[in-house]
């Protein structure tokens, strides 16, 4: 187990070496200079050359690659004599727009990113199996079929399509829910639910439509297995049979897709945050994008890149213990 | 008691996968037929863009003034976002484009990056998951190292990043190339899995000793056993393609306006869903049901050749 370990975790450190040197070409060779970027309208040349030394724009590819990954670990100096600024050590650079420290700014908005993942896990996930189940043990019916059909749907719908329908429905038509925006958990309970309902809902759709047909598909395989047989046929009713038996098998691989899924969101929700307004992640690397604020968008991919391959890592070792079946053997 | 019925010794039996037994469950099923349906008017539609546009006298980028009411910030005149008659599906706010013509011409990009970039993800990917499968070693090694690391990949936030800082030529080729470079190991870690079971069945042995070349074991044994996945797998790649597209275009990476695609209608409708929900509405439910139709049909196939598989 131990060696095993020690193999994945090398596996994660090389690939998100390799997200940061292919995001770090990207952006040496294709896009604009930066130092023009932050310098702005009222330019002199002698402006860019102190931003370009300041920044270490105008040192070699590979020692600039290396003064990034170094500043990840140990920190980092910016420019020298009195202009001097020391970022300390998880140092992801500073913003070319508001010039604030990019992890404070990932540290401030991780948690509304987190809010909405977790929030819209629990939806799907809840919605999605029961409503799997419920289709599995009732195969052919007409709420089978009604169900299904509603998953079909539902997983076809892009999200930004039905956040611009219910945002309408619910705030403009009928006014339930009061105008989306950013509210703190210390503003009021009730308040702070109703302004994350919607990303809530609008996120986990696709998802808990998907994971309701991935849980028929699993729990009608399972129902015909032998073992299954064997808890019918020694007189159990069919309740237990289900709960005993048949989930844990059915809903191993659920599982695993799950851990993966929540992963990426954690990396931020992309479109829900910016049709919401939400300050989270996501929001902030769409702002970068349009902005390019390259230490954001930098931080971004690579915060994305670790949330998905560590859940990568976390979801196989978990599998070993939800599936007696599986051990892990040292290659 | 039960007798089943089976075909006198002899008789000819239906080769379980035929065309003809799959073209006739899905004539059976009216959420295919409905689906099929659609696809061919969306279709057509995009074909006959300038048609559409010579009808109504509006072709996608020609401004209106007179469709629109300036006293109300340039909504559209006329309730329902503008429809009449010389607009069948309304105009949008502020400058009266007229919303059929951008629809029929956003469908052309939307439909053709989509088939580019699944004609693409599907060559790379039987090719690439047939070389690992087939020669398997360090091949395979190195193509599933790959793999992985693609898959490992914030997908959607390396493709916004890398779209945003090229410079902005021919935006539907970067499209296309940066969904390809995204979407090929999904497919092929199918096909080098069913290449690797069936290398070693009996019927490629047969083969491989009565003397076939490589390329005739390729094409002539293995490839024809992929086909149904194949067909299953890009039917349903589509409908993601075309939500990718999409998805892109609204967060402004995509086509450059004012060529029209849908996802990029969708996103300048954001400011007016709560003036002209139509704005947002009418493009909305195409792009929801042309992805549903891809996804029912592609659904649909793929219990078609499972049940033939069974049988």
């Amino acid at each position: 187990m131990a060696r095993y370990l020690a193999g994945r975790v090398a596996g994660v450190v090389l690939i998100l070496f390799l997200v940061c040197l292919f995001t770090f070409i990207i952006f040496f060779t294709l896009s604009p200079d930066p130092a023009v970027m932050i310098c702005g309208k009222t330019c002199t040349p002698e402006r860019i050359d102190q931003i370009r030394d300041v920044l270490g724009l105008d040192r070699p590819f590979f020692t600039q690659f290396w003064t990034f990954l170094a500043g990840i670990f140990a920190g980092r100096d910016y420019g020298s004599g009195a202009n001097l600024v020391h970022c300390a050590a998880p140092c992801l650079g500073y913003s070319f727009q508001t010039n604030q420290s990019v992890w404070q700014m990932v540290v401030d908005r991780l948690p509304v990113s987190a809010t909405v993942a977790i929030g819209a896990a629990v939806l799907w996930l809840l919605v999605g199996i029961v409503a799997g189940l419920v289709s599995a043990v009732k195969e052919g019916t007409w709420w089978d079929r009604a169900a299904m059909g509603l998953a079909l749907g539902g997983s076809s719908i892009p999200n930004y399509v039905l956040a611009l329908a219910l945002q309408y429905v619910l705030v403009v038509w009928l006014q339930i829910l009061p105008f989306p925006s950013a509210v703190a958990f210390s503003d009021g309970p009730v308040l702070w639910f109703q302004s994350y309902l919607m990303p809530w809902v609008v996120l986990a759709t696709g998802y808990a439509c998907l994971y309701a047909r991935l849980t028929r598909a699993n729990v009608i395989d399972t129902l015909a297995e032998n073992f299954m047989r064997t808890a019918r046929a020694k007189g159990l009713p069919p309740a237990l049979t289900l709960r005993r038996h048949a989930l844990r098998p059915a809903l191993t691989p659920i599982a695993t897709i799950f851990g993966m899924d929540f992963a990426a969101l954690l990396g931020g929700a992309l479109i829900t945050e910016t049709v919401f307004g939400l300050n989270g992640v996501g929001k902030m690397a769409a702002d970068s994008i349009n902005k390019n604020d390259q230490p954001v968008i930098m931080a971004v991919t690579l915060l994305a890149a670790f949330f998905v391959v560590v859940g990568n890592v976390v979801v196989d070792v978990v599998y070993t213990r939800l599936d007696p079946r599986v051990r892990i053997t040292a290659q | 008691m039960t007798t089943t019925t089976l075909p006198p010794a002899g008789a000819p039996v239906a080769p379980a996968t035929s065309a003809r037994r799959i073209a006739g469950a899905l004539l059976h099923d009216w959420a295919a037929v409905l689906g099929s349906a659609f696809l061919v008017l969306i279709l057509l539609m995009a074909i006959c863009a300038p048609l559409i546009s010579a009808i109504t006298g509006h072709g996608p980028n020609d401004f209106d003034s007179a469709a629109i009411d300036t006293d109300l910030g340039g909504l559209p005149r006329g309730s329902l976002g503008g429809i009449s008659a010389g607009h069948p599906l309304g105009v949008e706010p502020q400058n009266g484009r007229d919303i059929l013509a951008r629809v029929a011409y956003g469908a052309r990009v939307s439909l053709l990056i989509a088939a580019a970039a699944t004609v693409l993800t599907t060559l790379l990917g039987v090719v690439l998951g047939m070389l690992a499968g087939f020669y398997q070693g360090w091949v395979d090694q190195v193509i599933c190292r790959v793999m992985d690391f693609l898959m490992a990949f914030p997908a959607l936030i390396f493709m916004i990043a890398i779209l945003s800082s090229l410079p902005s030529g021919n935006r539907s080729v970067l499209l296309v190339v940066v969904i390809t470079v995204f979407g090929w190991p999904y497919l092929a870690r199918v096909v080098r899995g069913q290449t690797l079971t069936l290398v070693n069945r009996e019927f490629v042995e047969a083969a491989r000793a009565s003397g076939a070349s490589t390329g005739a074991l390729v094409f002539k044994e293995i490839l024809p056993n992929l086909r149904s996945s194949l067909i299953v797998m890009t039917t349903l790649a589509v409908p993601g393609y075309v939500g990718t597209e999409a998805g892109l275009s609204f967060l402004g990476v995509g086509v450059a306006p004012p060529t029209p695609s849908w996802g990029q209608m969708i996103s300048s409708s954001v400011g007016w869903y709560a003036v002209d929900p139509m704005y947002f509405a009418v493009p909305g439910a195409f792009l929801f049901c042309t992805v549903l139709s891809l996804t029912v049909l592609g659904d649909r196939l793929r219990a078609a050749f499972d049940a033939g598989e069974a049988s």
